[in-house]
Formats: C-alpha cells, sequence, structure tokens
C-alpha cells in the first residue's frame, strides 16, 4: 500500500534532536539531579525507535550501521574496566573517586569515575533495547 | 490562597483524567481510545506540574519532558499500527 508519511517524517527530523539532546542532557545530570545512565539510554533508543517508526529497518540500518549485541558487549566491557581500573591504585574493585578540574572554556568542572561506569550502563541499556526491538521489528 | 487554587486545579485535572478513562473503556471505535489515552498523557504531564507546584520542588521537571516524548512516541505507534498493520516496516517501497 502506498502511503504518505510526509509529517510524520519531517516532524521526526526535528523531534529527533530534541530528544537526543534531552538524552544527554539526563545522562550528564544523573549524578546530582534525577536522570543516570538508564534513563538517558532509555531516551535515547526511544529517539532511535522514532526513527523506526517514520522509516524503516532497512534505512535505519544503512544510517546506523552498528550491530547492536556489539554495544551491549562493548558497555559491560566499560563497565567491569572502570571496576578493575580501581585496582592500579591498590584500592578495592569499582571504588570510586572524583576531583575537581579547571578547563579553558568551561572553567571548574567535577569530574568523577563514576560516569565511566554510567557510560557503560549507558551503552548496554541502549544495545539491548534496540536488539529486543530489531529483533521483534523483523517479522519473520 | 495559592495552595487552595492549586488543589482545585490538581481535582480538576483527575476529573478530567477520569473522563478520559471513560472514553478509553466505553470508546466505539479505536481511534478514539488512541486519542483519549494521548489526552490522558497531556493531563497527566498537568497534574505532575501541579504536584511539583504543591511540593514545592524542581525534581520533577524531567518527568514531565519525558511524558511529553513518551505520550508522542506511544501515539504514533499506537497510529501506524492502527493505519498499517505493522509497526515497524522492513521495506518501505
Amino acid at each position: 500500500m502506498k502511503s504518505n508519511d510526509v509529517i510524520l517524517q519531517t516532524a521526526t527530523k526535528f523531534v529527533l534532536f530534541i530528544i537526543l539532546a534531552f538524552s544527554v542532557y539526563m545522562f550528564f545530570n544523573g549524578h546530582h539531579e534525577p536522570g543516570g545512565g538508564f534513563i538517558g539510554g532509555l531516551m535515547t533508543a526511544s529517539a532511535l525507535v522514532l526513527l523506526l517508526l517514520a522509516y524503516d529497518i532497512e534505512m535505519v540500518r544503512n544510517i546506523l550501521p552498528v550491530d547492536f549485541k556489539l554495544v551491549t558487549a562493548a558497555g559491560l566491557l566499560t563497565a567491569v574496566g572502570t571496576g578493575l581500573g580501581s585496582f592500579l591504585f591498590g584500592v578495592p574493585f569499582l571504588s570510586q573517586t572524583f576531583d575537581y578540574f579547571t578547563f579553558p572554556v568551561l572553567g571548574e568542572l567535577e569530574l568523577a569515575t563514576a560516569l565511566l561506569f554510567d557510560v557503560g550502563v549507558y551503552l548496554v541499556v541502549i544495545g539491548v533495547t534496540l536488539t529486543i526491538i530489531q529483533t521483534i521489528g523483523e517479522d519473520q | 490562597m495559592t495552595d487552595l487554587l492549586l488543589q482545585i486545579s490538581a481535582v480538576i485535572l483527575a476529573v478530567s483524567i477520569f473522563i478520559a478513562v471513560y472514553r478509553v473503556a466505553k470508546g466505539p471505535s479505536m481511534p478514539d481510545r488512541v486519542i483519549a489515552l494521548d489526552n490522558i498523557g497531556i493531563n497527566l504531564i498537568s497534574l505532575v506540574a501541579v504536584v511539583s507546584l504543591i511540593l514545592e520542588t524542581t525534581a520533577f521537571l524531567e518527568v514531565m519532558l519525558l511524558l511529553g516524548i513518551l505520550a508522542f512516541i506511544g501515539t504514533v505507534a499506537f497510529s501506524k499500527f492502527i493505519e498499517k498493520g505493522v509497526v515497524i516496516e522492513r521495506k518501505r517501497d
């Protein structure tokens, strides 16, 4: 059936970047306010779901040629890697620390190693969600 | 005074959600139910805003944006299922 989804596709082109920006905001917001890796990953995945709804699986595979099972594996490796990194400093597994650094444009920032663990959570959530949705979406 | 106004508006929003729930249960056709669910989502955003004013906190501001995005995506998915029978197409021709 020939159909015309020009309104949905044009709206998606704008809304997609708003949702992605919101997910990145939620991801970096997680240390002091509500947010974090889990909800950030879910919002990124829902932005890609909106892309899947407005277009089709083949097109999303073309513009994002990523195997999401590998994204899940990379996220788990990142999370374990931050745990193993604490052994370099002679402290117990998954010890976290933070410090204040001054950057040229941004000024003083608080950088915590918990952010690296959150990157792992973020990647795992995106990978698992999109693997489930793409596997269900293929109808044979 | 402001507290009373906020409580009255919360009650009005709850009543409007209840009316939309009636439309979801009764609605003769499928699009009626989808529109009523979208209506519930939008009213829920307003209710979260009023509740966050009553509790005097800004911790729920992300919840409002999140509900707006999720209501939009859910409505789009339901509409696509009603119109085409599939939610995610394999190859669009």
